[in-house]
């Protein structure tokens, strides 16, 4: 089966600096794919150098079989969408959500707008009234939810979500991952999802890769992980730094 | 034991254009040497609650309690200058971001020597002496090399060693904490609370642990104090956390995800108007 997403041997250099140094990774159609690590592990980068938003230096990336080139062009934007952190950062503050959920229709060429918006709000649980609001008369639950209707409206297969819920209260990002698994079970969709939370990406992923310092360290299954069987030393700490912490004296 | 720190019926209200905002909802507390943790989501009123005790709530903010001493001190009488003289000599305060607390114009330094200098007459050299030890209390390896650099060229949790040694330089009795691992990674998290810790047992300080991570805070306090729309809701010692009663406080525990338990979906918190009463 041709995964829906495959990276190999990507690298991505900031002047000289090396963001992401030979990563390798296959994401099957309908599975969702976690990367977990600290900052400055490139796992965003990852993230971004597929949305197109990062310099890619070497090695390939195919979607659906198809390898990318330099510039995507709009039916990869159909296919692939991106959820980002900050719903406070990443909503146009002067735009109302309907003028928000209306600009990539618009740049698609969809015509029945009104029916889709209305339909977006109801999915991700918002309902009609919150379609003429400006995004400061939002909570941080609800800009992400709009982030999502977002992403979503132009149904693509593969979602990308760069930590989604972090800038979130727990009860909130309960909600929000629940949100997130109900839509990937009713329209099939694939995920990869970064994000620092080891308890979240077990949660929300089937397998998952381990990175630090812009390389992979270990690539597991959710199971793997739950049963504690890991080989790297670093995911250990990490796990045990995921447990709380402890009183050493 | 006399406390140091006796709080009663604290309310903080802001009056604004749309009506009054009540942050803080009559909270009553009292802290001897030990570390309390105050646990709630944003908006429940726990910085607020910090900052109030601090005297650093927004000049339009309204600050109302039948009782605010710290060792005997009433804060409320106390006079501006008076509560300069407090703040950052005997009351003490790490913030959430070194990013953004730290002066970005100034070495990490000058800033601990600033800070010392401003409360205690210390000569330069007894000065630059003391700030270095502190740093090396914290753990810094090199406190030679990083006294002379600038916030922007630390780590994250470099930034946030410096801000905890500069806040205890002056030798606080009381340390107020919100959020002070918030921004950083998981195990540089864990590191700067060991020392936050050790500190904190050593020199006998008093701890009020501000955060919205309901584990964190009951693995690292002796007590909690749960709140949700600026009233306390629920008080427990940390190690019988698994014990709480009140809806809110499970809720909170039980949305977490957790490594190894497959709930799907998560159970999330059914908010009862009543919790707010």
């Amino acid at each position: 089966m041709t995964p829906a997403l495959a990276i190999n041997g990507l690298g991505v250099v900031y002047d000289d600096f090396t963001a992401l140094d030979d990563v390798s990774l296959s994401v099957a159609p309908g599975e969702s794919y976690g990367l977990v690590g600290e900052s400055g592990s490139g796992k965003s980068t990852l993230l971004r150098a597929v949305a197109g938003l990062a310099p890619v230096s070497a090695g390939t990336i195919t979607v659906d079989g198809k390898p990318l080139g330099q510039k995507r062009d709009k039916a990869f934007y159909r296919k692939v969408q991106m959820v980002f952190q900050d719903p406070y950062g990443s909503l146009h503050p002067r735009q109302t959500v309907d003028r928000l959920l209306l600009e990539p229709l618009a740049i698609h060429g969809f015509a029945d707008t009104q029916a889709r918006i209305v339909r977006a709000l109801d999915e991700v649980g918002l309902g009609s009234g919150f379609r003429f609001r400006y995004s400061h008369q939002l909570s941080g639950g609800q800009r992400q939810r709009v982030a999502i209707a977002r992403a979503l409206i132009l149904e693509p297969s593969i979602l990308l979500l760069d930590e989604p819920t972090s800038a979130l209260d727990a009860s909130v990002q309960a909600e929000v991952l629940n949100l997130l698994e109900q839509i990937r079970a009713a329209r099939n969709l694939t995920f990869v999802m970064v994000s620092h939370d080891l308890a979240v990406v077990t949660h929300m992923c089937d397998r998952l890769m381990v990175m630090q310092g812009g390389r992979t360290v270990e690539e597991l299954t959710a199971a793997d992980l739950a049963a504690r069987r890991v080989n790297e030393d670093y995911t250990r700490g990490l796990l045990a730094a995921s447990e709380g912490f402890r009183r050493s004296a | 034991m006399s406390a140091l720190l006796n709080v009663e019926d604290l309310s903080v209200s802001f009056p604004t254009r749309t009506g009054v905002v009540e942050a803080v909802r009559g909270v009553s507390f009292t802290l001897g040497r030990e570390r309390l943790g105050i646990v709630g989501e944003s908006g429940s009123g726990k910085s607020q609650t910090g900052r109030a005790i601090m005297g650093l709530t927004a000049e339009h903010g309204v600050i109302a309690a039948k009782r605010l001493e710290f060792n005997g001190i009433d804060l409320l009488k106390a006079s501006k200058a008076e509560r300069r003289a407090l703040r950052g000599r005997r009351i003490a305060m790490i913030l959430q971001d070194p990013k953004y607390s730290l002066n970005p114009v100034m070495t990490i330094g000058r800033q601990i020597v600033e800070t010392l200098r401003t409360h205690e007459p210390v000569g330069r050299a007894e000065a630059r002496k003391r700030a270095l030890d502190m740093l090396a209390a914290v753990q810094i390896r090199d406190p030679e090399r990083v006294f002379g650099l600038y916030p922007h060229e630390v780590s994250g949790g470099m930034g946030q060693r410096a801000m905890i040694a500069m806040m205890l330089v002056a030798g606080p009795e009381l340390l107020i904490a919100d959020e002070p691992t918030s921004a950083l990674d998981v195990t540089v998290q864990l590191d700067v609370l060991d020392i936050l810790n050790r500190l904190v047992a050593e020199r006998g300080m008093g701890l009020i642990f501000i955060s919205h991570d309901l584990r964190l805070v009951s693995s690292f306090c002796d007590r909690v104090i749960v709140m949700y729309a600026g009233r306390i809701v629920e008080e427990l010692p940390a190690e019988r956390l698994s014990e709480a009663q009140h809806p809110y406080t499970r809720g909170l525990l039980n949305c977490m995800p957790q490594i190894g338990a497959d709930r799907h979906p998560l159970p999330v918190l059914d908010r009862k108007p009543e919790w707010r009463t």
